[in-house]
């Protein structure tokens, strides 16, 4: 893979033939503190636009409050963020989540009162800009734009092969679908950036292949830049263009996934050795 | 004619969304309306009128109004009684000061009154949640019932602390004071509550409403996809406002005809209204109607079992009525918190299955 | 001087109604605590409580009414007396048994439903008991008297006298104000003591934290609850005793839960000494507000919403109330 050194400008091509460009998202020295806590500690790295880019660490190492400081939930007390070469003021999460960032949450944070279908459609809120007047007398504009975005909805369901569970309240799916429903939530808002947050865990190796293979798709069909947290280091070795390693708040690690796994520093932290 | 919708598919998205997508439904839907526009009026009696369609109506349109608040959009209001007091002292002013003015500006006026003075009440929702939540709405309750108690200029310093609601009409038929005919009123309030059914179920199947049932599934989560939840919430007090300002309104000029506002507005219309949206369901335009109807029917049915059929004593019946409701509460809560509107969506699920088992 | 002396007067005045909200409020938050509920029906416990007292106080015929209604009898009472204190103990025993039917009817089914489904359940118990208590023992205001002394207290009024002159009377307090105060402190003093110092009070604190973990650690939630409930139904009791003594009991006991909503606020819904301090500033906020602003400007009557007033303004600086802990929102 052939890397400039002018990283901000320069475009780079895979070795399976994706585009990677410029810098996306830049953290420049951000510090995090819960009152005498410190979650991250100066922490500086980039995500280039195309690519996928894993964080990973051991638990605690404060890699979801990274993902919420992406996002907008928390606030640095040090430190900039920067985003599609502006510097962030201060924003409200929904004003982010506007300017083209998604996520998927650890947990799943699905709408359990509403179906699959009405669940993605919230994804497509920011794009949804009828007002109220037109949207209470439905019939025209209101109804138009509904079918729009339910089509797109649609397209979205499609990829994902969740078309027999689409009217189906989400609580009633078993866990594998509902982080399959969220990821399509998250999709549906065509985001310039999609932060994944665990999004395998709990699921077993088929359905890990499956996540993967969207997660792939995603990237190369829609051109999406992804950043994931992952445990699994096999997923993450397959899937990552580039890794950042943090622990204890700090990073250690920056690079290929082959640099990474070779650094000393983090197979001392968490990743260890084989035993042959 | 079985319930059935095989064969009957739908080739567009508007199709699928429609609010009657089985032809039986769609059929039966329009034929109760021309039942009620045409059939009904020529009927009616007082006692029909007052007792049970009225009241319907009315309460109809203001469970809707609390349903779009607490069951779509979550947060918990105590206060509709006071909401609805606004809207009725806002139509006896607007009334006696513009005699001409047609009585359905005035309530409709009240309405955006009431929308006002919710929003108002309403943006400590922003960081109060839960039941503190409900503590400001009693506040308001509270509060209001006070107000339109002590302020002279709101009674237009009459020396009873009533206000009375004049006579008015509409093409020619009088709807409010002593010579309002029933048919008239009815028709007057039908088309409110389909007027407002309409929007409201507008609304709500749209991305406000979808914007609403996020804050209340998952507030954070809503707003980190992109819900501005201020907006979310005031729009959900302010609309939510205006049919309970229009629904007291209207209890006021057309309805009882005169007020006092303790006894017409006070905690116990509150939890009535509470009561109508838990039983019909929670976050269901269905189920707001269903509710209003079973909490309008109720005192009805047992007075004329207990009292009429039985012979027992009057109080009888209300304390009977009180352990039913309170009863019927627990129990949706516990086996159907979707009330009344889920348990008919199971059997008709169950109908278009009918005969066959699965 | 004597209008300082006037306002001493009502702030003392607002301490002992204070202590009245705090001895309901205990109730609301001992169930809290170890349920997570907010328990609505709190008032009508009171009030079904005291019904309960009086009516086996008067031998009266449970259902009289309705018999009556249905067989065209004329009964109405037993014709017997009962001593005050085998009277209260056999109320003690209805409340222990409503606890216990609270709990395997509805709680039981409740377990993991949110918050709010919770308190409209106790919204509709309320209802229920409310038309049950009616059925039961009738509607009709009942005089409570267990023996507590009432009416003004000519000792104090005495005694108080020489500090304000010649036109100043004495503090004016009545006696059963202070023994309420006096019961509520006993009362919260043997909570404390009992949930500190008690292999079952440890339990009910562990539950209160936590039910998952309580549970792992061999605590059976239910009948803590069944124990909890049975507690706030003793507090109901004692209330409804307070309450009733004063004004009778009538319908308007059970409005007390509303009350009790603002005195929580302030005070955290999950801490016994914020329901105390919380009642006993409502209490005064409410007199001193009617003495001083009320009363001469507003037209009076303003008890009926400055409490909640009050708790609303705390709210939006302090969502938690004085005692209660942070809330603090994960993703």
């Amino acid at each position: 893979m052939t890397v400039s050194q002018d990283a901000a400008v320069q475009e780079t091509i895979t070795p399976d033939g994706r585009t990677i460009g410029g810098v996306l998202m830049e953290m420049r020295n951000i510090t995090l503190r819960f009152g005498g806590v410190v979650a991250i500690e100066d922490i500086s790295f980039d995500i280039r636009q195309g690519e996928i880019r894993a964080i990973i660490g051991p638990n605690g190492a404060g890699k979801s409050s990274m993902l919420n400081v992406i996002n907008g939930f928390y606030h640095p007390q040090d430190g900039e963020v920067w985003y599609k070469g502006a510097i962030r003021g201060p924003m409200r999460p929904h004003q982010i989540a506007a300017q083209g960032i998604a996520r998927t949450f650890q947990n799943i944070a699905l709408f359990h009162g509403m179906s699959t279908l009405d669940n993605i459609m919230t994804g497509r809120l920011t794009h949804m800009k009828t007002g109220m007047l037109s949207q209470s007398v439905w019939f025209g504009r209101a109804q138009r734009e509904e079918t729009e975005n339910r089509a797109f909805a649609e397209r979205i369901i499609d990829f994902l092969e969740i078309q027999s569970i689409r009217k189906t309240p989400v609580g009633r799916l078993p866990y594998g679908l509902q982080k399959r429903v969220e990821l399509g939530r998250a999709l549906a808002a065509e985001p310039s950036l999609l932060l994944l947050d665990e999004p395998m865990a709990g699921m077993n190796v088929e359905e890990k292949e499956d996540m993967s293979r969207f997660i792939l798709d995603v990237n190369d069909e829609f051109g999406t830049t992804i950043a994931l947290i992952e445990h699994d280091m096999g997923v993450v070795m397959d899937l990552a263009d580039r890794v950042v390693v943090m622990d204890y708040g700090r990073k250690i690690g920056d690079g290929s996934p082959e640099e990474v796994r070779n650094n000393k520093a983090v197979i001392d932290a968490y990743l260890g050795v084989s035993s042959d | 004619m079985l319930y059935r919708e095989s064969g009957d598919f739908k080739v567009s998205y508007p199709a699928d969304q429609q609010t009657f997508p089985i032809r039986f439904d769609r059929l039966a839907f329009w034929i109760t309306l021309a039942v009620a526009f045409f059939v009904v009026p020529f009927f009616i009696n007082d006692y029909w009128a007052n007792a049970v369609l009225i009241p319907f109506l009315i309460y109809g349109v203001a469970a809707i109004g609390l349903n779009i608040l607490t069951g779509y959009c979550g947060q918990v209001s105590l206060g509709s009684g006071g909401f609805m007091a606004v809207g009725a002292y806002t139509c006896y002013k607007m009334m006696t000061a513009f005699p001409d003015l047609n009585l359905a500006f005035c309530i409709l006026a009240g309405g955006v009154t009431t929308a006002i003075v919710g929003i108002m009440f309403g943006l400590p929702s922003l960081r109060i949640k839960g039941f503190y939540l409900a503590v400001v709405t009693l506040a308001a309750q509270f509060f209001l019932v006070w107000m339109f108690n002590k302020v002279p200029w709101f009674y237009n310093y009459s020396a009873s602390g009533m206000i009375t609601s004049p006579e008015r009409t509409m093409f020619g038929h009088a709807i409010s004071g002593a010579n309002a005919t029933p048919a008239a009123t009815y028709l007057f309030c039908l088309t409110f509550l389909v007027l407002l059914g309409f929007l409201g179920r507008n609304l709500t199947r749209g991305s406000v409403g979808r914007k609403w049932m996020a804050i209340r599934d998952m507030d954070i989560a809503a707003e980190i996809i992109g819900v501005n939840p201020l907006m979310a919430k005031i729009t959900a007090f302010g609309v939510s406002s205006f049919y309970v300002g229009v629904a007291g309104a209207m209890i006021f000029s057309v309805y009882l005809g005169a007020v006092e506002v303790t006894e017409a507005f006070g905690i116990q219309k509150s939890f009535l209204l509470l009561f109508m949206i838990i039983i019909g369901g929670l976050g269901s335009i269905f189920g707001s109607l269903v509710g209003a109807a079973f909490m309008v029917m109720m005192p009805v049915l047992l007075k004329n079992i207990m009292v009429n059929s039985f012979g027992w004593a009057t109080d009888i019946a209300a304390h009977f009525e009180f352990i039913i409701i309170g009863g019927l509460i627990v129990f949706f809560l516990i086996v159907e918190p979707h009330g009344l509107a889920q348990l008919w969506r199971i059997i008709k699920e169950k109908m278009r299955l009918w005969p066959f088992p699965h | 001087m004597v209008e300082f002396l006037y306002g001493i007067e009502v702030v003392i005045n607002g301490l002992m109604a204070g202590v009245m909200y705090s001895l309901v409020a205990l109730g609301f938050v001992l169930i809290f605590k170890a349920s997570g509920i907010f328990n609505y029906a709190q008032g009508v416990m009171a009030l079904f409580a005291a019904m309960t007292l009086v009516g086996v106080q008067e031998g009266q015929v449970p259902f009289a009414h309705l018999i009556n209604s249905v067989f065209g009898t004329q009964y109405h009472h037993f014709g017997w007396h009962i001593n005050a204190l085998v009277a209260i103990a056999i109320a003690a025993l209805m409340m222990l048994l409503f606890a216990y039917l609270v709990e395997r009817y509805i709680l039981k089914h409740l377990v993991n439903q949110e918050p709010i489904i919770l308190f409209m359940a106790t919204i509709g118990l309320a209802y229920f008991m409310e038309g049950f208590g009616d059925l039961m023992w009738g509607s009709n205001i009942k005089t409570l008297d267990v023996g507590i002394p009432q009416g003004g207290n000519f000792w104090i009024e005495e005694k108080t006298a020489f500090l304000g002159g010649e036109d100043f009377y004495g503090f004016y307090l009545d006696t059963l104000d202070i023994y309420a105060t006096v019961i509520a402190f006993i009362l919260v003093s043997t909570l404390v003591l009992f949930s500190q110092y008690t292999k079952t009070g440890r339990a009910l604190r562990a539950v209160a934290d936590d039910h998952q973990a309580a549970l792992s650690v061999g605590i059976s939630l239910r009948r803590i609850w069944v124990i909890v409930w049975s507690i706030a139904g003793i507090v109901a009791l004692v209330a409804g005793i307070m309450w009733g003594s004063k004004s009778g009991v009538q319908f308007s006991l059970s409005l007390i839960a509303l009350k009790a909503l603002p005195v929580l606020m302030l005070g955290g819904f999950t801490s016994i000494p914020g329901a105390i301090i919380g009642g006993l500033l409502i209490g005064i906020g409410e007199k001193l507000f009617e003495f001083m602003i009320g009363a001469p400007f507003l037209g009076g009557a303003t008890e009926n919403w400055f409490a909640y007033m009050l708790a609303l303004v705390f709210l939006v600086f302090r969502p938690q109330g004085l005692f209660g802990e942070k809330i603090i929102e994960r993703v």
